[in-house]
């Protein structure tokens, strides 16, 4: 395996890509008792239509989803959840809208517990007894999410940003849509995005990177496969399809997200270095120490649930910024304000070199939780650059960059706002 | 890692876990005191206040200027409930002084700032700043309103309200809206002196610096804490039974759409001299993880729900068990529940179940060492509980269970109160 230092940190990093196509990351981490892989496919809730043996194929909203919760199910009528358990390993996966995850901890036993999660990943069995069976458990999921104010409040917004994008569908679609999953789904889905052409193995623990790799390449096929085509459909453009809307919830005060597209998400170190240019700026104009967030927390018009993020999926980019409000309106008005102050003026140069000073400080201490290093070298894989070089290339972030990125991306034209309002003042 | 412990001012002990392997430290103070419906609001509101703004740095801007400037480092209001015991202070993390590029030290810096912000709180008059004392008390209202918000959590707390009527167990971390309504910046000026002057004190910290370093860190930024007559007669009101010979049935109606059923359980005679190792194993077995009769029968089996799990309170001696469900399966759902419990105190148990529980927990204990936040919680309660061993030698102890043990543990167990968070639908049944 490729070994590379990042001393100023205090990680090595080990990197292959197997003949099959499998990226393998290994970050040792000497002196830990537990060790974390992840199994993490190119393949989330937005890659519904794609490309099956020159066939266009279109599926349902919510099978990335149904397919994670019928991967634990093994032909000897198992479930690999319950092995992992039994193993001492602590299990789970999740679904995003670009990619879908297995995984697990523990701290004995980690070659057998690597085995089974390569080996039931891998492998799929859907039985349509098995496949009936989990709707009951997936629609209360999607239950739980139906009431989740959190989850209105951002699908709100997406449907507000997006024209026809797949991002405009929850994840784990809705309880009609998943009706129509069949076991013929699931194994059409699993041969197109489960190929290890398609995926990524991160491990982080005190572990030898050789074994992860042997293992890898004992367990799975040899055998490299084209990857996938996926269709989002055409690009879509800048400017939101709707400006505001609003739904009432058993809530106790107003959540509000607001949000704006960034375009087409590129690949590459370039884009890297774009994307850190995004969470520093936004972190700047609307982190915990900008100007803008403290004199909005001084006026009560924003409290500390209040957050910012620049996300991509889906072929896009795009900027979420949000959180509990009495003023929605005028709280998103006067964070709009400020970007455009930013917009006209630039950054303080000492006000950005203290969040970038800060910005190492919340980077380093990222890295002591195994499951968002793994997955964010999963995500830096598929976007085609190395999450932890982002700590060297940090370094030749300027003011300047931080303050075009606000200006070019941050338009009050492009924003949308989505708003839930409390039905009742306050519980029984 | 190496663990001390030791009292370094009237009442506080500092806590040290001395370690090489994280990329930062941790600092917490905590102040202990009593967990009472009267002052429980106003001991939340306090570290908020006091975050504002100090004598040296007045405000949010000044302070998140320093913390930047400390390669952001964070520095927030902890507020926890342990049993009946309210734990409020600070918690610092701060980037270990291995990763500085220029050698610069960060352990004292944090923990002045700490000291500074716990006891030289910006004033006027002598008197907590009103306009930041509205401000924050905006906040904590917005908070404890916002807990109808999480439905899971919600329905947690409005079980503990209904469950223990008379015990203090029932307020809430946050206190209630009155009481938080009622607060005022005079009252509160008074109630902050108190809770210093009079509140034991558990101070902890993990990362690479040596004890002797930290206490002396520790005792130069607290040495103007003014300390009186300590109340140390802090603790929580174990009680074995239930309030009514029956267990009680409560229900909410709200607009949601999916059910929340929370069930609560006095540990009972298990309590008098707990086996903590063999409750946990109980817990795991009963229902907290994938192999536990609860995920396993409820959820698999018949798929009512997308979770049911039970946790434990071992301050207090209670247990809670939490389920996602349609409405309509209410009835079925509380039946397979205390069919399960009832497995588990029959001792129907197997071997597969009974280590699958005790490899998951050891797991979790094993792991808790590679987390300072994890060890900064764990060794607070041990602290409060009076236990002195760590997460890997109560690893063992789970190791030594057996299932006569967790019989033992589960044999008192009784049902005390059933809450039901139920949507507003007519026709619906439950």
């Amino acid at each position: 395996m490729r070994k590379i230092d990042y001393a100023a940190i205090g990680e090595t990093l080990y990197e292959s890509r197997l003949p099959n196509g499998l990226s393998v990351f290994v970050v040792p981490k000497p002196g830990y008792c537990k060790s974390f892989a992840c199994f993490v496919t190119n393949y989330g809730g937005a890659d519904r239509r794609f490309t099956l043996n020159g066939e266009v194929k279109d599926t349902p909203a919510g099978v990335a989803h149904y397919l994670e919760h019928k991967m634990f199910d093994t032909p000897d009528g198992g479930n690999a959840l319950i092995t992992l358990d039994a193993a001492g390993a602590n299990a789970n996966a999740f679904t995003s809208e670009s990619m879908t995850a297995y995984y697990f901890s523990c701290t004995q036993r980690f070659e057998e517990n690597l085995r089974t999660l390569l080996s039931f990943v891998s492998v799929p069995w859907y039985t349509q007894e098995s496949v009936d069976k989990e709707r009951g458990i997936i629609g209360q999921e999607l239950r739980m999410y139906e009431d989740d104010p959190d989850n209105a409040v951002y699908m709100g917004l997406m449907r507000l940003l997006f024209a026809h994008s797949p991002l405009r569908d929850d994840v784990g679609g809705t309880v009609e849509s998943i009706q129509d999953i069949t076991p013929q789904v699931l194994y059409d889905c699993h041969k197109v995005f489960y190929h290890p052409s398609n995926m990524a193995l991160c491990v982080v623990g005190d572990v030898d990177p050789a074994l992860v790799e042997r293992t890898a390449a004992e367990l799975l096929t040899p055998e490299a496969a084209p990857l996938p085509g996926r269709d989002y459909g055409p690009a879509e453009g800048l400017d939101p399809v709707g400006k505001r809307n609003e739904r009432q919830m058993e809530v106790s005060a107003p959540l509000f997200l607001a949000g704006l597209k960034l375009g087409p998400d590129a690949k590459g170190p370039d884009a890297h270095r774009e994307r850190l240019i995004a969470g520093l700026a936004l972190k700047c104009l609307y982190g915990r120490s900008s100007p803008a967030y403290l004199d909005l927390y001084g006026k009560g018009l924003l409290n500390a649930t209040f957050g910012c993020s620049a996300d991509y999926a889906a072929g896009e980019g795009f900027v979420v910024f949000g959180g509990e409000s009495k003023d929605p309106d005028k709280a998103a008005d006067e964070l709009l304000a400020a970007a455009e102050k930013i917009a006209a003026e630039g950054f303080d140069p000492a006000h950005f070199e203290r969040q970038k000073k800060a910005s190492y400080g919340g980077s380093l201490r990222a890295l002591g939780d195994f499951r968002n290093l793994g997955v964010s070298l999963a995500e830096g894989c598929f976007a085609g650059y190395r999450a932890l070089d982002g700590f060297e290339i940090m370094k030749s972030i300027t003011c300047a960059d931080a303050s075009r990125w606000v200006r070019e991306h941050i338009r009050r034209e492009r924003t949308a706002l989505s708003v839930v309002t409390p039905c009742r003042v306050s519980g029984p | 890692m190496r663990q001390t412990r030791k009292e370094i001012l009237p009442g506080a002990y500092l806590t040290c876990l001395r370690t090489d392997k994280f990329k930062t430290g941790l600092l917490s103070v905590n102040l202990l005191t009593r967990l009472s419906r009267e002052t429980a609001a106003q001991n939340a509101l306090i570290p908020s206040v006091l975050r504002r703004g100090t004598v040296k740095s007045p405000d949010l801007d000044a302070l998140a200027v320093r913390l930047d400037s400390l390669y952001g480092a964070r520095l927030e209001p902890a507020v926890r409930k342990k049993g009946e015991i309210q734990c409020v202070g600070f918690w610092a993390d701060f980037v270990d002084e291995k990763y500085l590029p220029d050698g610069q030290t960060l352990l004292e810096d944090v923990a002045a700032l700490l000291g500074e912000v716990l006891l030289e709180p910006r004033t006027r008059g002598g008197l907590l700043l009103s306009a930041y004392v509205d401000s924050e008390k905006e906040k904590l209202l917005e908070d404890i309103r916002s807990r109808i918000n999480d439905k899971i959590s919600y329905s947690r707390y409005r079980l503990t309200e209904l469950m223990c009527p008379a015990e203090d167990y029932a307020v809430d971390v946050l206190g209630t809206e009155e009481e938080a309504e009622a607060i005022g910046y005079v009252a509160l000026t008074r109630r902050y002196h108190e809770l210093l002057a009079a509140s034991p004190m558990e101070i902890f910290y993990c990362g690479s610096a040596e004890p002797a370093r930290v206490e002396r860190a520790v005792r130069d930024a607290l040495s103007t804490l003014p300390r009186g007559e300590l109340d140390m007669d802090l603790g929580t009101d174990i009680r074995m039974n239930t309030v009514d010979e029956q267990t009680r049935y409560f229900t909410d109606e709200m607009e949601v759409t999916q059910g929340k059923l929370a069930i609560g359980y006095r540990l009972g005679d298990a309590m008098e001299d707990p086996d903590m190792a063999a409750l946990r194993v109980m817990n795991a077995v009963f229902g907290a993880g994938v192999s536990s009769k609860l995920f396993m029968n409820v959820r698999e089996k018949l798929s009512l729900c997308y979770f049911a799990s039970s946790a434990l309170d071992l301050m207090k001696g209670v247990m809670a068990v939490i389920s996602g469900i349609e409405v309509t399966d209410y009835d079925q759902a509380l039946a397979e529940i205390g069919r399960q419990l009832k497995a588990v105190q029959e001792g129907d148990i197997t071997d597969d179940e009974l280590s699958a529980a005790k490899r998951g927990l050891v797991n979790d204990l094993l792991s808790a060492g590679d987390s300072a936040g994890a060890l900064e919680s764990f060794w607070l309660e041990q602290n409060l509980l009076g236990l002195e061993y760590g997460p890997d030698e109560l690893a063992a102890l789970v190791e030594d269970v057996t299932k006569e043990d967790v019989v033992r543990a589960a044999a008192g167990i009784v049902c005390d109160a059933v809450y039901f968070l139920r949507g507003t639908g007519e026709d619906e049944d439950a």
